[in-house]
């Protein structure tokens, strides 16, 4: 690990604050005020990708080659949760100590279609229920001397409880 | 014309971290396989190897590996990957070879030597390899994704941390008598609940370790068995390693999502169900056919989960099969006779052809400590990361 600059030694928290926030993958979502995440669709037979896919369509029944970028809904419902209470392998860049964190499954109504993300810093899973409904955010993954490095995660609308609604 | 082959030979290395090449355990395993034939290493005209990912250039090409490391002798040889189904898409790479009239007589190996821990990707920086990318964005381990799947039981059905559990006590108390198993020690509901929580809902023991291992087989055709004396061998009488149907709508490993089934609608089966259906269909038999079952319980829920896409029960009753005892020795429908991956730990090219041998002992009634009495068919079952479908049925 480098040390400090001397800029940060000095002035610590303004340097933090001029740290460019930018996404940990490119273009896979936006970070604006409403961040989405941004798959393809393909514009022949109207299938959803995620990640986002360019060349061949994957729908067995279609052949087309052309696709349309599409910000996915922001809101979906928990299909399945869990937590990581191990510091995972590189190359996840993880804090010193190593800080636990959630991931959920989430349902998205419109692509008919499982997304998986962290949840939100602070989100209690112990609280998390299939069916609760859930929005996109965009939180910290990791940082250098120079960049926040982002990446989108699932907050609970209602943190404290939801409706159990699990369809198999 | 019969679709079926003949075992002529089983052998594995015991499973453990033995900290020693891989092609030494795929050896000795070979060479077991090959006495337990009868048949030697000169006779033998294909070679089929399980590749492995994490040890160099010998282990994407294991098939010549082997076949050097035995002493070359002309032999044909293939090699292929498929992840954890590595070893199914080898016998079943044989298989054809045989079937197909080209050989006679083939042998199969899968070893492997392990890292320590979580099962990392393989290295460099690869933006463009979504098991590379779940890492680095999601921290999404094995773990995760089993866990997933064992708090879905959990919200669906209703199933507890206790049921989960009891996979672990019943493969734990199946594998001690197993020479080859790795973990030989019986653990109770409370000790299991007790390990440290690696991934909620599933904790330490629940989840299956990395191990050093090898298995092999010698199969051959019918006639090939019958010249040598062997009238009645145990046949493989079906391969499965479909793909899965699109839309694939189950959220697998190593993926960051399903795919969308907004335009085409979802296939009759799952995955994991058409995995276990068209093994079945090939060898027209039905689940409530099958004496014995090898699955992958990776972690103990997806035991449960396999129960299922078997058709051992209904969607949701499989807690009921293990609370019953069903599934243990002396039940209904014994499932990891062997201690199953619990007991093992997962050699990645190995664990499907050592699910085999173990089928062979049990169909050939010699699996001392653990037989079923009187199996006559049985039924292994995995899955590859990356869609590869694994199940193999023999029958005696």
């Amino acid at each position: 690990m480098p040390g400090p600059t001397r800029a940060q030694r000095r002035y610590p928290g303004w340097v933090a604050q001029l740290k460019e926030r930018v996404p940990a993958v490119e273009g896979w979502f936006t970070i604006g005020d409403a961040p989405a995440l941004l798959g393809t669709r393909c514009t022949a037979c109207g299938t959803y990708f995620f990640p986002r896919e360019e060349s061949f369509c994957r729908n067995p029944g279609c052949r087309g080659r052309q696709f349309d970028e599409v910000e996915l809904s922001r809101r979906g419902r928990v299909w399945s949760f869990t937590d990581n209470r191990y510091q995972p392998p590189a190359p996840y860049v993880s804090p010193d100590p190593f800080v636990p964190y959630g991931i959920a499954a989430v349902e998205l109504e419109r692509e008919h279609m499982v997304v998986l993300g962290q949840l939100d810093a602070g989100v209690d899973t112990s609280a998390l229920r299939a069916g609760q409904e859930v929005e996109l955010v965009v939180g910290p993954l990791y940082e250098d001397d120079d960049h926040e490095y982002v990446v989108w995660k699932w907050r609970p609308l209602r943190p404290s409880g939801g409706e159990r609604e699990v369809q198999q | 014309m019969t679709h079926e082959v003949a075992v002529l030979g089983v052998g594995m290395h015991p499973w453990g971290k033995w900290g020693k090449n891989f092609v030494e355990y795929g050896l000795v395993a070979a060479e077991a396989a090959l006495d337990d034939a009868g048949v030697a290493w000169q006779d033998i005209q294909y070679v089929a190897g399980a590749d492995t990912i994490r040890n160099g250039y010998p282990g994407f090409i294991a098939g010549a590996t082997f076949a050097q490391a035995l002493g070359w002798s002309g032999t044909r040889v293939g090699s292929c990957y498929a992840a954890c189904a590595s070893g199914a898409h080898a016998i079943n790479m044989a298989r054809a070879q045989i079937l197909a009239g080209f050989c006679d007589v083939a042998l199969v190996v899968g070893a492997d030597t392990t890292p320590k821990g979580f099962f990392a990707p393989v290295g460099g920086e690869r933006r463009d390899d979504p098991d590379w990318l779940r890492f680095h964005l999601l921290g999404a381990t094995n773990p995760t994704y089993f866990a997933l799947y064992a708090r879905r039981r959990m919200e669906a059905y209703g199933a507890t941390p206790r049921d989960f559990a009891l996979v672990k006590v019943k493969n734990s108390r199946h594998g001690l008598a197993n020479p080859n198993a790795r973990y030989r020690k019986e653990v109770t509901v409370d000790e299991v609940l007790a390990s440290p929580v690696v991934a909620d809902p599933l904790h330490l023991l629940e989840i299956c370790a990395t191990s050093d291992g090898a298995a092999a087989l010698v199969l051959s055709s019918l006639e090939y068995a019958r010249a040598r004396g062997a009238s009645q061998p145990v046949r493989v009488a079906a391969v499965s390693t479909v793909t899965p149907m699109f839309p694939n709508t189950v959220i697998e490993m190593p993926n960051f999502a399903t795919d969308s089934g907004a335009v085409a609608a979802a296939p009759e089966r799952t995955f994991r169900d058409s995995i276990a259906h068209a093994a079945l269909e090939e060898a027209g038999v039905g689940p409530e056919d099958l004496d014995v079952a090898e699955v992958y319980d990776l972690s103990t829920s997806l035991e449960l989960d396999w129960y299922e896409n078997i058709g051992l029960c209904k969607e949701g009753e499989a807690e009921r099969l293990i609370n019953d005892g069903d599934t243990a020795l002396g039940g209904r429908i014994p499932v990891n006779p062997s201690g199953g991956l619990a007991c093992f730990g997962e050699a990645i090219p190995a664990q499907a052809i050592a699910q085999v041998c173990e089928l062979t002992w049990q169909l050939r009634g010699q699996a001392a400590g653990r037989q079923v009495e009187g199996a006559q068919v049985g039924l292994s079952i995995n899955q590859g990361l990356f869609g590869h479908g694994s199940s193999v049925i023999v029958k005696r």
